[in-house]
C-alpha cells in the first residue's frame, strides 16, 4: 500500500476539526446536524484505516455498525428539526431556548 | 507517500465539508455534504474495503442525503438563504478549528503511528459477513431493534395530531 496510516489520521483530524468549528459557530439546526454527520464519518475513516492496517475485520464490522446507528439518529435529529420548525416556523436553535411542548 | 488519488480525494473530501458548512443556500451545502459523504466512500475503496464503501454509498448517499434535502425542501425559503451567525463567533470558532486540527496533527505525527505500514493481504469481506452472524449476532438483532424504533418513533414526532386528514369519499 502506497497510503500510510497517519495519511487517513490526517484527513480525519481535519474533518473532525470542520465539524467542531460548524457545531460551535452555526445556529441553524439543519447545519449543526451536517457538523454532526461530518464528525461520524470522520470516526468511520479512522475505524476503517485502523482496521485495514492492523489488518483486522473488527474495524470494518464496527464501521459498519456506525453507519446503521447514525442512519437512526439522523432519522430521530430530522424528526426534531419538523417539530421544532412546526413549533417556532423558524431554524435558528437561538429560538428553541424554551423547548417545551 | 500518499499517491495522486488519495489526494484528490482528500481535497474532494475536505473541500466539500467546507462548503457543506459555508455555502449561502441550504439545498447546495446538502448537496456538498453529499460529495463530503461520497469522498469517503472513495477512502474506503482505496483501503480495501469495499464491501463497507458500498454500504456508505448506499446508506448515506444514497438515503441520508435525500432525507436531508427533502427535510430542507419544508423549510421555509428565506430560511434556506440566511446565514445565522455571529462575526465574533465565527472567528472564534475558526481560531478553535485551528487549535484542534494543529494540536491533534501535532500529537499524531509526533506518534509512533508514522512508522505503521502493512504488506498483508485486506481484510477478506466473508470474513465479516461471518462475523456478523457468528459473534456479533445479537448486536445485529439489537441494531435492527433500534433501526426499528428509531423509525417508529420519528413518525411518532413528526405526526401532527391538530389536522384531521381523512379523506375518504363519503
Amino acid at each position: 500500500m502506497t497510503n500510510e496510516l497517519v495519511d487517513f489520521t490526517l484527513v480525519s483530524i481535519a474533518l473532525l476539526a470542520i465539524g467542531i468549528y460548524g457545531l460551535a459557530v452555526k445556529r441553524n439546526f439543519i447545519r449543526m446536524l451536517f457538523a454532526v454527520e461530518i464528525i461520524i464519518n470522520a470516526a468511520n475513516l479512522n475505524l476503517v484505516a485502523f482496521g485495514r492496517f492492523l489488518p483486522h475485520a473488527g474495524g470494518q464490522t464496527m464501521a459498519l455498525f456506525s453507519i446503521a446507528i447514525a442512519a437512526a439518529e439522523v432519522a430521530v435529529g430530522l424528526s426534531l428539526i419538523i417539530v421544532a420548525y412546526r413549533m417556532y416556523q423558524n431554524v435558528d436553535i437561538a429560538d428553541f431556548r424554551s423547548l417545551k411542548g | 507517500m500518499a499517491d495522486a488519488a488519495f489526494l484528490a480525494l482528500a481535497v474532494i473530501t475536505i473541500g466539500s465539508a467546507i462548503a457543506a458548512l459555508e455555502m449561502r443556500s441550504l439545498i447546495y451545502g446538502s448537496i456538498a455534504l453529499m460529495g463530503t459523504l461520497g469522498g469517503i466512500a472513495g477512502f474506503f475503496f482505496l483501503l480495501d474495503a469495499p464491501f463497507v464503501a458500498l454500504f456508505q454509498l448506499a446508506v448515506y448517499v444514497g438515503s441520508i442525503a435525500v432525507l436531508i434535502l427533502f427535510t430542507v425542501m419544508l423549510v421555509k425559503r428565506e430560511l434556506i438563504f440566511k446565514k445565522i451567525e455571529d462575526r465574533k463567533r465565527k472567528f472564534a470558532g475558526i481560531g478553535l478549528m485551528l487549535i484542534v486540527m494543529v494540536s491533534l496533527g501535532a500529537v499524531f505525527l509526533d506518534s509512533g503511528i508514522k512508522t505503521i505500514t502493512t504488506d498483508e493481504p485486506a481484510v477478506n469481506f466473508r470474513d465479516i459477513g461471518t462475523d456478523f452472524v457468528t459473534y456479533y449476532w445479537p448486536a445485529l438483532i439489537l441494531m435492527g431493534l433500534i433501526l426499528a424504533g428509531s423509525v417508529t418513533g420519528a413518525l411518532v414526532l413528526a405526526r401532527r395530531e391538530d389536522v384531521e386528514n381523512d379523506q375518504r369519499v363519503s
